[in-house]
């Protein structure tokens, strides 16, 4: 089975990226499956259904979102296998900027749009940095010169990186990225693969459910900021 | 050059003589939070002052930092193949329409070219217009496939391209960006890495202006340009800015400005020029046009001379649409007599 992960802010589009994608893939209905990591809701196993994609929806709810994709990507792996799938995407949100599900030698790709501003590639981290394929959508909606400027932006940050520019709504561009989901790797396994990235340090008393403030309060791993005099 | 061309410069020269040569790298550094380091010293040797921790959160230590700059500028240098295209001509070879019926065609189009589609809506003009995108080699659900300079393109060029092959145009498109026009410009010239940024935002800037009907400054906001403001802005910039060899305009007939300046200008670029359009004016003043019918090209018709005097007639009537439009504009009566006398003149 072939295992691709999807990342990028919420409401980047990458419902419908992968969606278009997967038709665009021409396999047989139930070979392309869909595990999507969401942090509180999701609507998105809606229309994954409509479009008849097997889908697992997992909420990570009060733990790191990072550390939640890691501890259950084996099992959605096991479970893509089970279905038969030729192909399993993932499929996450870059909740707090830190984060980036992606894994050494598994195809990684990052979803963002042209409208969250022309700064925002330098903002988003190591989930555009560590990308094999940055997907820039709405470019339908946007001067030619701002998708320039914004494909430099993404270069900038992420100089190795293929940018494919993709229209979430008729599918235009998705021919380039089903070629490079093809020619994903195939996997049986993820036991003992690496993270691209390492995770957000964590363990504190907040992390265990503290919400008192104060220096009494705080245990564990801490950073503290410097402020001028 | 390569990453490991860039190697001796980056290891041998300070901070600030590197960033006199290649401004790029101050951005490098801020993209890295290292806006602060001692320009002064060579990029390794200034490193030693900076926490490793920092270094970390970006995923990097302090050797493979200067390997990434390296590359970095790679990535950005001239020669780089994610370069622009050069292309002498596109070549659509004819796959086959909805019905699986032959196209039956080969067209080539050189760069100056303007070639019109016209079609209902929904019968696969923005189809063709990606195959030529993804330089379709019959594996797109047309068929169709599409020579670069005479030549199948190789696969490196067709997915690993750092240039887009077309530049889209489209009466929906807009600015977003809250920067003023020169700003605005200025930002685009930068990321095209062009040497004389002031020359070209002043040409970009007057041209836009003459495609216009009511002037703007250098100073007005892009987002408070007025559609045909914003669409001029857009065209020109294009022409004059963009990498892309191929533009593709889509229905630019209702913007509000001179149309026959806008393509004259965008082809005079050498460019290929794509637009779909319901204009006569446009379409006639094409050098060719594609029929599109049910998915398919049902022919390409080379405008004729006996289409191009219909042409005179056509920007005559044109004429006087325009003009009405700037009567109401300054707030004039639309007599009755007054088209007659128009028609008449």
């Amino acid at each position: 089975m072939k295992l691709v992960t999807v990342a990028g802010p919420p409401s980047s589009g990458k419902t419908s990226v992968i969606i278009k994608t997967i038709s665009a893939l021409g396999l047989p209905e139930g070979k392309v499956g869909v595990v999507k990591f969401d942090s509180l809701t999701s609507f998105d196993h809606i229309r994954y259904g409509e479009n008849k994609i097997p889908v697992q929806t997992g909420f990570a709810g009060k733990i790191c979102p990072d550390h939640f994709f890691v501890s259950n990507i084996e099992d959605a792996v096991s479970w893509g296998k089970r279905k038969g799938l030729s192909l399993m995407i993932t499929e996450s949100a870059g909740l707090c900027n830190r984060c980036s599900p992606y894994i050494k030698g598994i195809l990684s790709v990052c979803v963002i749009d042209n409208l969250s501003g022309v700064n925002t590639p330098r903002k988003i981290g190591p989930m555009l940095k560590y990308a094999d394929i940055v997907v820039v959508t709405k470019g339908d909606i946007v001067s030619q010169a701002e998708r320039e400027v914004f494909a430099f932006n993404i270069k900038e940050v992420n100089s190795q990186a293929k940018i494919i520019f993709i229209n979430g709504i008729t599918g235009q561009g998705t021919f380039i990225l089903a070629k490079h989901f093809g020619e994903a790797t195939d996997i049986n396994t993820l036991k003992d693969r690496t993270l691209r990235f390492t995770m957000p340090a964590a363990i504190c008393s907040y992390c265990t459910g503290e919400t008192r403030i104060g220096d009494y309060y705080q245990m564990g791993m801490l950073k503290r900021m410097e402020f001028d005099e | 050059m390569s990453a490991y061309g860039f190697s001796d410069e980056v290891t041998g020269m300070t901070l600030k003589a590197l960033i006199e040569k290649y401004p790029l790298v101050s951005d490098y550094l801020a993209n890295h939070r290292l806006n602060e380091i001692d320009l002064s010293k060579a990029f390794s040797d200034a490193l030693l002052d900076v926490d490793p921790d920092m270094l970390e959160e970006f995923g990097l230590d302090s050797e493979s930092i200067v390997l990434n700059l390296c590359t970095f500028l790679d990535s950005f240098s001239p020669d780089s193949k994610s370069g622009a295209f050069v292309i002498s001509s596109i070549t659509i070879i004819g796959g086959q329409n909805k019905s699986g019926e032959a196209e039956n065609l080969s067209l080539t189009i050189k760069p100056g070219e303007i070639i019109s589609i016209v079609g209902p809506t929904g019968s696969g003009k923005s189809r063709l217009l990606e195959d030529i995108e993804c330089m379709a080699q019959e594996d797109t659900p047309t068929k169709r496939k599409i020579l670069i300079n005479g030549n199948v393109p190789d696969e490196s060029q067709r997915f690993d391209t750092g240039v887009k092959l077309v530049a889209q145009l489209s009466q929906t498109m807009n600015f977003v960006m809250d920067l003023t026009v020169r700003e605005f410009l200025e930002m685009h010239a930068k990321s095209r890495l062009v040497t004389d940024v002031d020359g070209v935002v002043k040409k970009c800037f007057e041209c836009a202006n003459s495609l216009a009907g009511e002037k703007f400054t250098p100073d007005t906001k892009v987002t408070q340009l007025s559609g045909g403001q914003s669409r001029a802005l857009m065209i020109a910039d294009t022409a004059l800015m963009s990498a892309s060899p191929v533009i593709l305009i889509d229905e630019i007939e209702n913007a509000g400005i001179d149309r026959r300046e806008a393509i004259k200008l965008l082809s005079g670029n050498e460019k290929v020029i794509l637009m779909s359009t319901h204009d006569p004016l446009l379409a006639l003043f094409a050098d060719k046009r594609i029929v599109i019918r049910n998915g398919g090209i049902a022919k390409v018709i080379v405008t004729t001379d006996d289409e191009r005097k219909n042409l005179i007639q056509i920007e005559k009537l044109d004429n006087i649409l325009l003009s009405l439009r700037n009567s109401l504009r300054h707030g004039d009566i639309i007599s009755s007599g007054m088209i007659d006398s128009m028609i008449n003149r």
